[in-house]
């Protein structure tokens, strides 16, 4: 016992520094004064976080988190779910295609950007599909669209998570013992009805897991709104505006009061998955 | 439960058709974009194959990003070797040596794992320049290897969780100890395992952007990541060697996903906790 804990000790520091004494940390910045390339630690109190919610640029990442995440989440639960459920029909050349739906996680979310910005273009790409296959009316400023542009970025990030999503659903339905479909058919269940009162509710546990992770890479999202950057704020979020102010402004505090906003944000998702949770044994 | 509904099959595999071209169409026009020659890049030909099988983009993009890769190259093994060993002790200790209290430690472990790095950003760049490993790769590999204890220990203490406790008894009764047992009776049993936690962490650490952009911020020694955003946000590269340059970033994954397809879906699932 004794060497196994000193074995884990290390790790335990590691964790307990890095992870802990940083979130610490941070929201000690976010209580202090500074705001220049140089380091400074004088007190001044909530001063940063009334300066961050009074900026403009905050309402529009609020506003632009809850379009992103509205977005986001459903793309990837709905299409996950509904490819799950097709994929679990018995259909001819399964691997295919889920090997294809989930071939876009294995690409990091830059190269998804760059290659869905050259597909966003206003006078090509998919515009320019959508041309070819008749419908005129359909042209789109996708991500440089001023009101919308935050969704059209969760098209991107989608695509590149709901295989993830449609996997952990597709183990869910593996899941479910035929003796529970069976009885339901017995009982005069139609199709509808056996997916509205029966594999829905069983799958619960996956669709937790699915608002957690997909709630949470709202919140975070970063690197793909890096490459998809609309006009102005437009498509702003609240990590860019913390990567900008400290690394790009040097507003360190202002930085840390939206980094531990993050967290606190996250905490809503967290703490109720991680109770949740039982971990797989196996 | 794996049965057929009262569904028309035509229309299953017709839906399923419809999505798998949404999701290839991206890599279909990265594809045939990267080998067009500059002459052929006219927006309104961009859906069609190219006329001539030009690698121009990808030269220009490879003398580009070709330092960058290598970087990712140099900072990838390493930090996935690395914690793939430590995620294998951690896993070993949380599975198998319980002692009172492990379960909630191993509890904030995982919670770590959740959480958005900005959170953890300032502090950690102030952390490695004390040290002096701001900018520098190893700093980058330990910064990986730190974040990795959390998900690497979930797969592992999975994975060994799955194997008898007879088995490490009955080594323990021969007079093994803590590190006998898990040389002489885990480890052998392991390479399922590390391949699953090897790929997650490879994975994982070749596509992470924002760790690398911040710690390691001069272009020259920055992941092929964060090269590829750099051309792409310059506006003035080309988009066949845009999209040559995310092909070659894009690589490395893409081959190890199409070559072990079952043993990332392994990891997939069994790290559902990751965010």
């Amino acid at each position: 016992m004794r060497t196994a804990f000193l074995v884990l000790l290390p790790s335990i520091v590691a964790v307990a520094i890095f992870v802990y004494g940083f979130i610490i940390w941070t929201g000690y910045i976010s209580l202090v004064d500074w705001k220049t390339a140089v380091e400074n630690y004088d007190w001044v109190g909530l001063k940063n976080w009334k300066a961050l919610f009074g900026m403009e640029r905050f309402d529009w990442n609020m506003r632009n988190l809850v379009i992103y995440a509205a977005g986001f989440m459903t793309q990837c639960i709905l299409f996950g779910f509904l490819l799950a459920v097709l994929l679990n029909q018995n259909v001819k050349g399964e691997n295919i295609f889920r090997s294809i739906i989930l071939l876009p996680f294995a690409v990091s979310a830059i190269v998804t950007g760059v290659a869905w910005r050259w597909l966003m273009q206003p006078t090509t790409g998919v515009n320019l599909l959508f041309q070819r296959l008749g419908l005129q009316g359909f042209g789109f400023a996708w991500a440089s669209d001023t009101t919308w542009g935050a969704l059209a970025i969760t098209i991107a990030s989608s695509w590149q998570f709901t295989g993830y999503i449609m996997a952990l659903y597709l183990a869910g339905l593996r899941g479910i013992s035929d003796e529970v479909v069976e009885a339901a058919r017995v009982d005069g269940a139609g199709t509808w009805a056996l997916y509205r009162h029966v594999v829905i509710p069983l799958v619960m546990p996956v669709t937790f897991s699915a608002i957690v992770l997909t709630g949470m890479g709202s919140i975070r999202v970063f690197d793909m709104v890096t490459v998809l950057k609309g006009p102005s704020f437009s498509t702003d979020m609240l990590a860019f505006h913390m990567y900008q102010s400290t690394f790009g402004l040097y507003r360190t505090s202002l930085g840390a009061a939206i980094g531990f906003l993050m967290l606190l944000l996250s905490l809503f998702l967290v703490v109720p998955y991680l109770r949740g949770t039982r971990f797989e044994e196996g | 439960m794996r049965r057929p509904i009262r569904l028309s099959r035509p229309l299953i595999y017709l839906v399923l058709i419809g999505f798998s071209a949404f999701y290839l169409m991206p890599f279909y026009v990265m594809v045939i974009t990267s080998l067009k020659p500059y002459t052929e890049l006219n927006v309104t030909r961009m859906w069609d194959l190219p006329r001539t099988i030009d690698f121009s983009g990808f030269a220009e993009a490879w003398t580009r990003v070709s330092p960058n890769f290598r970087n990712s190259v140099e900072i990838t093994i390493p930090a996935a070797l690395l914690s793939s060993v430590l995620g294998s002790i951690n896993g070993y200790i949380f599975a198998k040596w319980r002692f009172r209290g492990s379960d909630t430690l191993f509890m904030l472990f995982l919670f770590g794992m959740f959480l958005p790095y900005q959170g953890i950003l300032i502090p950690l760049v102030r952390t490695l320049q004390t040290f002096g490993l701001y900018g520098k790769q190893i700093g980058l590999i330990l910064t990986h290897c730190i974040f990795g204890i959390p998900i690497t220990a979930l797969l592992f203490r999975g994975y060994y969780a799955g194997i008898p406790n007879e088995l490490l008894d009955a080594g323990k009764i021969d007079g093994c100890g803590f590190f006998r047992l898990y040389r002489h009776i885990l480890l052998p049993i392991s390479l399922p395992g590390f391949a699953v936690v090897l790929l997650w962490q490879f994975t994982s650490i070749w596509n992470d952007f924002l760790i690398g952009l911040v710690v390691l911020s001069n272009p020259s020694r920055a992941p092929v990541n964060v090269a590829v955003q750099n051309i792409a946000g310059s506006w003035s590269v080309e988009w066949n060697v845009q999209m040559s340059a995310a092909l070659i970033a894009a690589l490395p994954t893409v081959i190890l996903y199409l070559s072990m397809g079952r043993l990332f879906m392994r990891g997939l699932l069994a790290g559902a906790v990751k965010g």
